[in-house]
């Protein structure tokens, strides 16, 4: 399962300061979307709106719609929580919770929600298989997971978002803080998480942007202190070849950025 | 070409400031004694005299039917009158404390978070001897419950709690961010986010405070005059009568004018540092040992 994600005239405010300003795009289910630009263009705060993340950040608010399968996750009779579930998240640094064994991190999403399966054990083999770490943890299971290497760590968080059966996965940066080694491999996790999940990734790295990704979105600002915008957003291969905007072209050129 | 300035060009201010970084470090080092030395001396002093007067029975008896000029008798009411009152008032401070902390550390935004930590703060200022009258004008006279454990352990507590929110607070909000995002990505509620993450990862911190408000609060004299009352037999209930207490213990012993009683407090008061600086050891050792999963 995945689903369509459709952004409407998207704008994020930090208080009064508008930091992604009316955005709209429509993500397609079962593909890759990354979301490139320079620093501070918005691109993970508009990520952060998808799974209403960014709401939990004091004074941080959106305007705009933004609909999964045609519902308005902002609207006001839907539960938040509801969102999370189908909109898990991989963040730039690896995460684990520290006091908790890397079972009990797999499992840590359903566990603490109440969900009581008897097939929990197979929930987490199947995910941390699918991040392929099973051969490398499941003699230890029981331990902590603060043990593993960041590359290990950020696949654990991968397997953990994972195994409460998401629809959409967001990834905020998932690899600038891994070796080269550690990134391949999450690379290579994108390609096949595709096939059940509909996956948006913010990334500062081009290349890895065209590696990875179906469809490309290029998000810049005018200038210091202005919000981000929608410039481009187009097949991966079309825009990293014949982008349509000159401030594409010198971005993916190395021209500014 | 010029040729290059030759390495020792400022030998001689290098020379003063040698000088001058040895003056500050003598400066340094003579304030760190002048503070550590009393303390040290407050100490070895306390145990030297009271030491010598540890026996089996000043641990295992009361001081019912010994007159202030004989030695004998001991500090078991007194004991006992601590333990269950300190616990007692850590039954009631702890879980306030904490929840007043999460509160600021996890919800508090507004005005009324606003309000909370400046009452904790004036909370923090209260003279010891005021929350004893308050537990004795509340509690012993209006509530017409009359002296008991009790009453001091409603008095201590009050001290406790804002120590408990300060400390508690700071190591909530020292937990990174990005764990209770984890927590939300996976579609967790707040209440569970902070339970079953946050608290966890705080739990060795929250320990070690914990241990530091119960150390604090356990050599504290003036809200136990109005409140327990003291007694030299042995009154287990501490919900009801006058209880013995250490410091009341040393407190009344060290009035008396005879050898025996003065030697009794020294020997109290020792037994009371002894207990408070094993308990800050104890804390101290927690916080340094290396955080790790311990749940299976």
């Amino acid at each position: 399962m995945s689903r369509r994600i459709e952004l409407h005239d998207l704008s994020c405010y930090y208080g009064n300061r508008k930091v992604v300003d009316r955005i709209t795009m429509t993500i397609e289910p079962k593909s890759v979307t990354a979301i490139i630009g320079p620093s501070g263009c918005g691109k993970s705060t508009l990520l952060r709106a998808i799974n209403r993340l960014h709401e939990t950040l004091p004074g941080a608010r959106v305007e705009g719609r933004v609909l999964l399968d045609g519902d308005n996750i902002y609207d006001r009779s839907i539960d938040v929580v509801d969102v999370r579930r189908i909109v898990g998240m991989v963040f730039q640094r690896p995460n684990p919770f520290p006091t908790m064994s890397i079972h009990d991190n797999v499992a840590a999403g359903l566990k603490l929600a109440g969900v009581r399966r008897r097939d929990l054990d197979d929930i987490v083999e199947k995910a941390l298989i699918a991040v392929h770490l099973w051969n490398e943890v499941k003699d230890r299971l029981r331990r902590p997971a603060s043990a593993l290497s960041g590359g290990q760590q950020q696949r654990l968080c991968i397997a953990r978002a994972i195994a409460v059966q998401p629809e959409v996965l967001l990834m905020d940066e998932p690899c600038s803080a891994l070796d080269p080694i550690s990134t391949l491999a999450i690379e290579d996790l994108i390609a096949e998480l595709k096939n059940d999940f509909t996956v948006v990734i913010v990334t500062h790295n081009m290349q890895q942007a065209a590696r990875v990704s179906d469809m490309t979105a290029f998000v810049t600002v005018d200038g210091p202190g202005h919000p981000g915008r929608l410039v481009e957003y187009a097949d991966t291969k079309t825009l990293f070849s014949v982008p349509a905007d000159k401030r594409t072209e010198d971005y993916i050129t190395g021209r500014v950025g | 070409m010029t040729t290059a300035t030759p390495l020792w060009v400022h030998r001689r201010r290098y020379r003063r400031r040698r000088w001058t970084a040895r003056l500050a470090a003598l400066a340094v080092g003579s304030a760190f004694l002048l503070a550590v030395v009393p303390l040290i001396l407050v100490l070895t002093y306390t145990i030297a005299r009271g030491l010598p007067h540890f026996s089996w029975v000043f641990f295992t008896h009361s001081l019912a039917g010994v007159p202030p000029s004989q030695a004998g008798g001991g500090i078991a009411a007194a004991t006992i009158g601590s333990l269950e009152q300190v616990g007692l008032a850590s039954l009631i401070g702890l879980p306030l404390g904490l929840a007043v902390a999460v509160y600021l550390a996890e919800y508090g935004t507004g005005r009324l978070a606003t309000v909370t930590r400046f009452l904790v703060d004036v909370m923090t200022g209260i003279p010891s001897i005021v929350a004893g009258l308050f537990a004795y004008t509340f509690i012993v006279i209006s509530l017409h419950q009359g002296f008991s454990g009790l009453a001091a352990a409603i008095a201590l507590s009050l001290l406790m709690v804002p120590i408990i929110v300060r400390s508690a607070e700071d190591i909530l909000a020292g937990i990174p961010r990005t764990l209770r995002e984890a927590g939300y990505a996976l579609g967790l509620r707040r209440w569970r986010v902070v339970v079953s993450i946050v608290l966890p990862a705080a739990r060795s911190g929250l320990i070690t405070g914990a241990m530091l408000a119960v150390a604090r609060i356990a050599g504290e004299t003036a809200p136990l005059l109005l409140t327990a009352f003291d007694n030299s037999y042995i009154n287990a209930n501490p919900f009801r009568g006058q209880q013995s207490a250490l410091p009341l213990f040393i407190y009344n012993q060290a009035q008396q004018a005879y050898q025996p009683a003065i030697d009794r407090a020294w020997a109290a008061a020792a037994t009371l540092v002894l207990a408070i600086t094993g308990i800050y050891i104890i804390a101290r050792l927690l916080t340094l040992r290396k955080s790790g999963a311990h749940r299976v």
